[in-house]
């Protein structure tokens, strides 16, 4: 069983989450301009990493909330949790506060999900 | 005589089954006395109100004023409502919370007060009473039966009294709330209670046998 760090309930049992998908797919700006091979792309097509990956969970059985989290696919090692709506902390994506790993873990921003 | 709002409610009252009254007797039986013992009862009907409201906006602060403090973190409890029966303000999420008080008609009418606060801002007040019913759990065995199908830290160092986290019990998913050190309410939602109900007696059954040294 894995311990995961809620943002809000601190660690608990993976149980009690949901998983939401590789995290920061941006919505397309013009959807009324894509062929429905991009539109099936937006909707399915995701990356399939090895190593570290970001990705959403919710805390379904605790506060509700959802939250992004670096996640090594080959060890599980956790490496980061932080907010919705704030960039990756992997190389090439911004930390969001230029802090990394997530022993400073930071307090979720309301209603933003991407 | 045409029959009045009062008089149906009244009579509507009396119609309610809670959802583990079935089990109420086998409660009462399988409950242990003695050094090992723990007691399981069903509290019914008391009164739920969900919560949803930004603590940190005037509406909230309404809101905080009804129920005497909203609690600020995970775990916290706001509170209490009212004189007896342990009621307050349980904390669901950062903008979530449950609010357990006294029967229907037995105490404030919270329901109706929070609604006043709310005054249709932005948020919700919703009466949960029939969502999920209460156990308690108590004596001196009461955290070893909990222990066995509760993933949680539940030693008393990490979990103190006045707590109430949201949490599984045998895969279920409830609201816990440690009242004293060895009593504890259950909060399983209506259709689930006699799955939690049986699920705890099987629990408890070990404490009744002497215990093989
Ligand atoms: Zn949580």
């Amino acid at each position: 069983m894995l311990l995961f760090s809620c943002p809000n309930c601190g660690p608990r049992d993976e149980t009690e989450f949901h998983y939401g998908g590789q995290a920061h797919v941006p919505y397309p700006k013009d959807t009324d301009a894509m062929t429905d091979k991009e539109w099936a792309e937006f909707l399915f097509y995701r990356d399939n990493t090895r190593g570290d990956f970001a990705e959403r969970w919710v805390h379904s059985t605790g506060c509700r909330q959802w939250f992004n989290m670096l996640r090594d696919t080959v060890s599980y090692e956790v490496k980061a949790v932080y907010p919705m709506g704030s960039t990756s902390p992997t190389p090439g994506g911004q930390s969001p506060a230029g802090q990394f790993p997530a022993s400073t873990v930071q307090t979720q921003q309301k209603g933003a999900q991407s | 005589m045409a029959e009045t709002a009062e008089m149906a409610n009244a009579r509507l009252q009396g119609l309610r089954r809670s959802p583990a009254v079935h089990l109420w007797e086998k409660f009462e039986q399988e409950s242990v006395a003695g050094s090992l013992g723990v007691t399981l009862r069903e509290i019914p009907f008391l009164t739920m109100v969900g919560v949803r409201v930004d603590p940190a906006s005037e509406t909230g602060a309404r809101i905080a004023e009804v129920v005497g403090g909203l609690p600020e973190r995970c775990g916290e409890v706001g509170g209490p409502l009212a004189e007896g029966e342990a009621t307050g303000t349980l904390w669901l999420g950062p903008e979530e919370f449950l609010v357990v008080g006294p029967a229907h008609g037995k105490g404030p009418d919270l329901l109706g007060r929070l609604l006043e606060a709310l005054a249709g801002d932005a948020g919700q007040v919703v009466d949960l009473s029939a969502n999920r019913t209460t156990f308690e759990l108590a004596g001196h065995s009461a955290l070893a039966v909990l222990e066995k199908s509760c993933a949680l830290d539940l030693h008393p160092r990490a979990f103190t009294v006045g707590t109430a986290l949201g949490t599984e019990i045998g895969s279920i998913p409830v609201v816990l709330w440690k009242l004293e050190a060895e009593r504890f309410r259950i909060f399983p939602r209506a259709s689930f209670a006699d799955f939690v109900g049986r699920w705890l007696l099987d629990g408890m059954r070990e404490f009744a046998s002497v215990e093989v040294r």
